[in-house]
């Protein structure tokens, strides 16, 4: 029996992150219009998951931290197949940086109570840190391990292939811990209707700051040891030449136009 | 009296990781500017000259802990060293590699120290009242941009990708001081172990050295396309990367992304193959010297930040620029 906790976040639609913008005066990021959907590799440490019940039983509890309609990310994950699904919901979690966020959602697993591992995706496309899974790790005591992409339990341990530039580690971490999961790791399934009707009837539970006991010094901007003091569009413009027409023809333009830069 | 600025010197198999290397080149600026010695901090076992090697590179101090337990990357050890070195000598900043063993340690580091961690900074500068280091960040895909300043608890840190600086000079003979440093560990607190350390493809620099880089897109996510990609890729001498997407389709491996959850390249030439231009990916070429881009489609915003683009399809255009390009350079 393996009691598996999947942190989710939902975040912008990463195909569609070139809408965001920024309010002229009061500098906020305004992302309106711009669906929402699960971070895409988090639905990998969801199917892993599902997989880790149907191979070794237990349970499977979904956590999220988000505002309101964060409640549609959890019940895809129900649909997916997830036991159980709470959302950690309060303005006094906004502007949580990672080492905030990570608290949270530390203070939200012991209430939970008893898990033998906590599956991530390993980045989100809107922030794309990859911190919130090792500092998670830390505030709950347990060790991590970051990218995996094979995993297998046994005996209390797991062992796993954390990826590494040009290959791979290989390690062997002591349940409980903390696993982050790249998309290489499985395919997560496609919603059901089924599916669908079935969420509907699970519970899904919404928490505040204060239902798990967070301190309110250690959480949203207070808690937040990082401090945004600026921000700004990028913008990136360059000399813009576009040729059309008969391939062999743009091809020799263009190889000309780049012999005439120095390139070729 | 500001506390020293410390750079994260990551060692494989007793070799320096490049970017460790190269956060010395805005570490000296930093630690310049706070009047502050700019360290390194190495973590081994039989580390041999690499403290010297360091310090030819520009630190002027090494600060080395050695032991049997810390030869290999060991996330539970290497946290409790460098945040015990940390308590020690109270560093004002602390940058580290974004490889992703860096990415891995330095958040659980931070964490411990309950300090604040910049992902991925693009630049960094002092502030010269507050003698805080802002921190440049890219969020949304690297469209936006974020100062980030860490105000209440030191060390400032942040993690830094491959390429994004380029390395000093190197000055042999350069004097400076090695501090070997005690740090008891055992192997009990070593709960996530690595058993050991797998090369599966051949550890060059292709991406970030390479003169050429050209970038895999959604829409060059074909076997008859890719044949064509394999064949330009060798006239020129160029290395392959490209998008999340094409990593996701496996037409390239994930450490062969670029973008801002990938690698940072900085070629003479940069060619983008069926790539829409999403500044998740852009920001990640955008030190090339020229950008050529081939999209079928005539309104991708590629074309607004390239140099040269051509409007067509890759089974075309392809073919054609192998055949003249191979003409040209009589090959």
């Amino acid at each position: 029996m393996l009691n598996v906790i999947v942190c989710i976040k939902q975040v912008p639609d990463p195909n569609k992150l070139d809408m965001v913008k920024i309010h002229p005066v009061t500098k906020t990021i305004i992302r309106e219009g711009i669906p929402l959907v699960i971070n895409p590799v988090d639905k990998n440490a969801i199917e892993e998951a599902l997989r880790l019940r149907e191979k070794h039983g237990g349970r499977v509890v979904v956590l999220s931290m988000g505002p309101p309609q964060a409640r549609e990310a959890c019940r895809e994950a129900l649909a997916m197949g997830a036991d159980e699904a709470i959302l950690l919901c309060d303005r006094a979690l906004a502007g949580s940086d990672t080492l905030a966020t990570a608290y949270a959602l530390a203070k939200a697993i012991e209430k939970i109570g008893k898990f033998d591992l906590v599956l991530c995706g390993s980045e989100t496309v809107d922030g794309s840190t990859g911190q919130v899974p090792p500092q998670l790790a830390e505030f709950l005591g347990v060790p991590h391990v970051t990218r995996a992409r094979k995993l297998e339990i046994k005996d209390g341990k797991a062992l796993v292939e954390s990826v590494i530039e040009h290959g791979y580690r290989l390690v062997e971490v002591e349940l409980p811990a903390v696993i982050s999961v790249v998309k290489e790791i499985n395919t997560p399934r496609i919603v059901s209707a089924f599916g669908l009707v079935e969420a509907a009837s699970k519970k899904l539970e919404v928490w505040t700051a204060k239902d798990i006991g967070a301190d309110p010094s250690m959480i949203g901007l207070e808690g937040s040891p990082t401090a945004v003091v600026d921000v700004f569009k990028k913008e990136f413009k360059r000399m813009g030449i576009v040729l059309k027409g008969d391939p062999e023809e743009v091809v020799k333009q263009a190889l000309d136009k780049l012999h005439e830069l120095g390139v070729l | 009296m500001a506390g020293e600025v410390w750079v994260f010197a990551e060692q494989r198999n007793n070799v320096i990781q490049d970017v460790s290397v190269e956060l010395l080149n805005p570490g000296r600026k930093i630690a310049d500017e706070l009047g502050v010695n700019l360290c390194s901090v190495l973590l081994g076992h039989n580390l041999g000259n690499l403290p010297d090697e360091l310090i030819e590179y520009g630190a002027d101090r090494v600060y080395v802990v050695e032991h049997p337990l810390l030869a290999i990357y060991q996330s539970d050890a290497y946290t409790h060293v460098l945040s015990e070195l940390c308590r020690r000598y109270s560093p004002d900043v602390l940058l580290v590699g974004a490889t992703f063993i860096g990415m891995d340690l330095a958040p659980r580091v931070a964490a411990r120290l309950r300090t604040g961690l910049s992902a991925h900074i693009v630049g960094l500068e002092v502030d010269k009242e507050t003698k805080l280091l802002k921190q440049i960040v890219p969020g949304f895909g690297g469209g936006v941009m974020a100062v980030v300043t860490c105000p209440k608890t030191k060390p400032q840190m942040a993690t830094v990708r491959p390429g994004v600086f380029t390395k000093p000079e190197k000055s042999p003979g350069r004097e400076g001081e090695v501090v070997k440093v005690e740090v008891p560990i055992d192997e009990s607190m070593i709960k996530a172990k690595t058993i050991k350390m797998v090369q599966e493809r051949p550890a060059g620099k292709q991406l970030e050295e390479a003169e050429v880089v050209i970038g895999i897109g959604m829409g060059a996510c074909n076997p008859e396309i890719m044949r064509h990609v394999g064949e330009l890729a060798k006239i020129l001498g160029a290395a392959i990367g490209g998008t999340r997407p094409a990593v996701d389709e496996g037409y390239i491996k994930e450490d062969q992304m670029i973008g801002v959850s990938g690698k940072t390249v900085r070629p003479q030439l940069h060619i983008a193959l069926g790539i829409s231009g999403a500044m998740q990916y852009m920001t990640g070429v955008m030190g090339s010297k020229v950008i050529l881009s081939i999209n079928r489609d005539p309104n991708a915003p590629i074309f607004q930040m390239s140099d040269i683009g051509i409007v067509g399809d890759l089974k075309d255009v392809l073919p054609k620029l192998v055949e003249e390009l191979k003409k040209r350079l009589g090959v």
